[in-house]
């Protein structure tokens, strides 16, 4: 079966998100006073085949491990779902 | 339905030559394809007469116009391949991009000639800063050519920058790179033959920048959002695989031909090396590696980035393909030379192009268009400046430094790698850029000029200056000139006047090139540079190359003395025209242009030259922008130093001290060489108008420089 | 003796003495600058070099592969500007006692350059105590007089951080490039006593 993997990663707190804060200044120029933070992060889409929701998860969440995100710096969320083209 | 040929981008006279040649209606993909080719941006309808006219050949040419860049032999059996090329409309809708996609483009052009890229300047021509849309457009242009040009390893040594309202929503990126070649491993574009096969190696193909070329052949649209579909986006990691890749291949004596594919992409490239080579080409668009499903004449058309066409004979194919995968490249056969003169495209087993190769990629039908000159006339009336004392002299001379256009560059080629591969000897930030070139022990100097104002005043007399500022400060340097590109940025040909200012400025480049022996090699043309809110000033870029041998040093535009004389070189007064001082201090006067004196030229070079050899001076700087007292400046601001000018020996006039036009150099000369500077210029006008002091610039007593500007221009803050 | 060794590859040169991992842009930085490079093939043979107490020197792109693969501590985040620097600037060399400084004397100020984008050193606050209790810093920016401080340093790193090295002293990371600085036709010959440094270092150990 195709799973499609949503992966989010984004700045761990604590660290200086120097894109976030640059990003959050101009929204506040330009006119949205009630923006209070802004984190930049990015979205990777993974297509995978696994017998199962739950491995492609595991899968999903091994990648994160090994190669999509360095912890020390970066926070992720995986979303799982059956891929629907 | 049979889309309209006008819709195609072709006119009802080229679309009756086109019936007439081939004796048919063209199908559809071969109307979208010719409407491509025929662009102005492919086919340089409207000025290959003009470009008739440069002087392409001289003593260091290898290859002049006519193939992906022009080549200059620096001796040793080694040459510089050079081109520059503009990226004005995929800049305007999508600056990061379009500047990075340039970069890729032009460093790709250098690559198809055999030459590795070892340098990139560029040519910026930006909006007002005081105009949030040309800022953020700048913005981008900068990031992108740091992006694309940082990652491939490419150091971007050098290049010009400026700044007018005309260019608020249609700046101008011209992209220039430089490569290394040695001149038995040349590759050329007209060397296929029959039974060969087309290769193509790179990114897989989408429907990036589709008509991009057209799409440079008209004016921008109001509402430039609309036209983003058609920006093509730039992946520098995989441009950095590709030369690797190409350049191992060609070392195994693998590849008969090579293109780019630039504009209109497979089709320009396959019909180019076609028409060139006096063959046929047959392309399978079924075999082109897809990214997504799509017609043939899209495959056709698409300028999907970071792809090369190579021509290579069957036996060959193992090792390319090889190499290609140990390089992870995606490649395929996408076709084969022929012996039928046509240029043929089938998509499941049909011909859904098939057209004679020289129709598609040797040029269309000329355009002429009418002339007419500006009818207010474009010159000046020469009011007098009237003289200037000292305080007056130092409130211009410190609203000139203000100037954007004056100010030094730091905060934008800082963003670039100016130093990786590690032979930048010269970086930006100096009047020239110079880079070793380890293989036969050499410099090479280039500089890069555009002055929109001047040209503007008098096109002739314009170019010409532009040209001999980009020429002055490589002889000042030490470095003998070789041979010059440049970009033609203009409006619409179609207009009348728009047209004369054209073709003056072209002659005015022609007669320079001719004069000086310093012959065009390359080149690229950019018209219809309009937009909703106004036309560009005539914008003809110069680049141009030299070389130096290593025995003496180049000579630096500014040096830390502690003691000696300051020269000035050339006649004591310039000209105002077009000039800072006309710009800034009194807009709105009229001031005459200058006269291109050639002779004059020539010998300001001889005595320039032997400067450098004879080390007879510390320091020289031709006088461009903001004149005299500018040039004195920036020497004073660059080295920390301080110069006190003798007035009884200067006019006290703008045109002495701020003007500009004409061989005119400043040179900063120890005691004890004195006597060997003055020798090597006898004959021509030199005078000592100052000494080097402890700090400061002063005309009599006068402070004209002061600490803080020194300080804040010095980045000392 | 140099030799370029393929990503692909698996194993280093026999009597190899010192591994660099060169600047550069590996996989065009693209998902983290670094990350992509630290799974190479070769990667390994790098970890082992490194665990037999052999030099390896990572300059620039190469010091974030050392973070990514974890040879070293920490990660290098984007400038604070958030441009892409390049620049001679002024280090002050903080350690003579390293293989690839011992041509340099302590407190000696270098200028070098730099060129990167994503420079700017990062760990968790009690972590880089520590990095600086056990003085791993082995270079830091600062005046052309080598005093240090916010001002002094070109990319926003804590402590003004150019350099770092390992427990044991034998893997250095650094974002400036001493390679840029040999010549000074090229504008500074400040680094080459890195090289010679490393080089004495290794002739020593290996006794040629």
């Amino acid at each position: 079966m195709t799973f499609l993997a949503r992966i989010l990663v984004f700045p761990r707190e604590g660290v200086l998100d120097t894109q976030g804060k640059a990003v959050e200044k101009s929204l506040n120029r330009i006119g949205f006073g009630s923006v209070r933070e802004v984190r930049v992060g990015k979205y990777i889409q993974v297509l995978l085949e696994a017998d199962s929701e739950a491995d492609a998860a595991a899968a999903a969440e091994s990648m994160c491990g090994e190669l999509l995100v360095n912890d020390l710096i970066e926070d992720h969320t995986v979303q799982v779902g059956p891929w629907k083209p | 339905m049979r889309p309209d040929h006008r819709a195609a981008g072709l006119s009802d006279a080229e679309y009756g030559e086109i019936i007439r040649t081939l004796g048919r209606e063209p199908e559809h993909a071969e109307l979208m394809i010719l409407g491509v080719m025929w662009s102005e941006h492919c086919s340089y309808k409207s000025t290959r007469r003009l470009l008739s006219s440069l002087p392409t050949s001289g003593e260091a040419v290898v290859q002049g116009p006519g193939e992906n860049a022009g080549i200059v032999d620096i001796g040793e059996g080694w040459g510089i391949a050079f081109k520059v090329e503009s990226h004005n409309h995929p800049s305007a809708v999508a600056p990061y991009q379009g500047a990075a996609t340039g970069v890729g483009g032009i460093i790709r052009d250098v690559l198809a000639m055999g030459a590795r890229p070892v340098a990139l300047l560029d040519g910026l021509c930006l909006g007002g800063q005081s105009c949030p849309e040309a800022a953020a457009l700048a913005d981008g242009i900068v990031k992108g050519i740091a992006g694309y040009g940082n990652a491939v390893g490419v150091p971007t040594i050098g290049g010009k920058t400026l700044y007018d309202g005309c260019y608020n929503s249609n700046p101008l990126v011209n992209a220039m790179c430089l490569g290394l070649v040695p001149l038995d491993g040349i590759v050329s574009s007209r060397t296929a033959r029959p039974g060969q096969l087309a290769v193509l190696i790179g990114s897989r193909t989408g429907r990036d920048g589709i008509a991009g070329a057209a799409f440079a052949s008209s004016g921008l649209a109001d509402d430039t959002r609309s036209s983003r579909p058609q920006v093509q986006i730039g992946d520098p990691f995989v441009e950095k695989l590709l030369v690797e890749c190409c350049l191992e291949i060609h070392s195994k004596g693998l590849i008969v031909a090579m293109q780019d594919m630039g504009a209109a992409g497979i089709t320009s490239s396959s019909s180019e090396i076609a028409a060139k080579s006096g063959t046929g080409i047959r392309i399978n668009a079924d075999l082109v590696p897809l990214r997504e499903e799509m017609e043939p004449w899209e495959i056709a058309l698409s300028e999907s980035q970071e792809r090369m066409l190579l021509i290579a004979e069957e036996e060959a194919l193992e090792e390319i393909g090889s190499i290609a995968d140990r390089w992870q490249l995606d490649w395929a056969v996408i076709g084969e030379v022929t012996d039928d003169g046509l240029f043929v495209m089938t998509k499941g087993g049909r011909e859904v192009v098939s057209l004679p190769a020289e129709m598609v990629g040797g040029g269309c039908p000329s355009v002429q268009w009418p002339s007419r000159k500006p009818s207010g006339g474009v010159k000046g009336r020469g009011v007098p400046s009237g003289l200037l004392d000292p305080p007056e002299t130092a409130r211009c001379l410190s609203t000139i430094l203000e100037d954007p256009n004056l100010a030094e560059r730091s905060r934008i080629y800082r963003q670039y790698d100016y130093m990786v591969q590690t032979n930048t000897v010269v970086p930006p930030g100096n009047s020239v850029s110079i880079f070793r070139v380890r293989e036969n022990r050499s410099f090479v100097a280039v500089t890069m000029e555009v002055d929109p104002w001047k040209c503007s005043l008098d096109p002739f007399a314009g170019a010409a200056e532009t040209f001999l500022k980009a020429l002055r400060p490589l002889w000042v340097s030490g470095a003998k000139h070789l041979g010059m590109t440049n970009c033609l940025n203009f409006p619409s040909p179609e207009d009348p006047e728009n047209h004369w200012i054209l073709e003056r400025s072209v002659s005015g480049l022609a007669a320079v090139a001719r004069d000086l022996a310093c012959p065009v090699v390359s080149g690229n043309v950019s018209l219809y540079n309009e937009s909703p809110s106004g036309k560009i000033l005539p914008s003809p870029l110069v680049a141009v190359v030299g070389l130096q041998d290593c025995n003496s040093p180049p000579l630096r535009d500014s040096a830390t003395l502690e003691a000696g004389s300051v020269f000035l070189v050339g006649d004591t007064q310039g000209t105002l025209g077009g000039g800072a001082f006309s710009r800034i201090i009194t807009p709105g006067a009229e001031h005459n242009p200058g006269d291109y004196v050639p002779l004059k030229e020539k010998d300001f070079m001889e005595r320039a030259l032997k400067t450098v050899r004879k080390e007879a001076a510390a320091a020289g700087r031709a006088i461009a922008g903001g004149g005299l007292m500018t040039s004195l400046a920036k020497m004073c601001i660059k080295a920390d130093i301080g110069i006190g000018l003798d007035s009884a020996v200067l006019d006290s006039d703008p045109e002495c001290l701020f003007g500009e036009w004409g061989p005119r150099a400043v040179y900063l000369v120890p005691e004890r060489s004195t006597e060997l500077f003055l020798s090597c210029w006898e004959g021509f006008p030199v005078r000592r108008i100052g000494e080097i002091t402890p700090g400061g610039l002063t005309l009599d007593g006068h402070e004209m420089l002061p600490e803080e500007t020194r300080a804040e221009k010095a980045g000392r803050k | 003796m140099t030799d370029l060794v393929w990503h692909e590859h698996t194993t280093l040169p026999r009597d190899t003495g010192l591994v660099v991992l060169p600047g550069g842009f590996s996989y065009g930085d693209y998902l983290r600058c670094g990350a992509i490079a630290a799974k190479s093939p070769i990667i390994d043979a790098v970890i082992k070099h490194a665990s037999s107490g052999l030099p390896v020197l990572g300059i620039c792109n190469g010091f974030q592969i050392l973070t990514e693969i974890g040879l070293l501590p920490g990660a290098l985040l984007a400038n604070t500007s958030l441009d892409f620097i390049c620049d001679f600037c002024h280090v002050r060399v903080e350690r003579e006692d390293t293989p690839f400084t011992g041509h340099y004397r302590k407190g000696e100020v270098l200028r070098i350059p730099i060129a990167h984008y994503e420079g700017r050193f990062y760990l968790p606050e009690e972590q880089l105590r520590a990095l600086e209790e056990e003085g791993l810093v082995v270079f830091r920016y600062c005046s052309p007089e080598g005093v240090t401080g916010e001002d002094f340093t070109p990319n926003g790193s804590p402590n003004g951080i150019a350099g770092i090295i390992n427990r044991k002293g034998n893997v250095l990371g650094m974002m400036p490039h001493p390679e840029r600085a040999t010549e000074s036709l090229l504008g500074s010959s400040d680094g080459a006593p890195l090289w010679a440094s490393v080089n004495s270092w290794i002739r020593g150990r290996l006794g040629v």
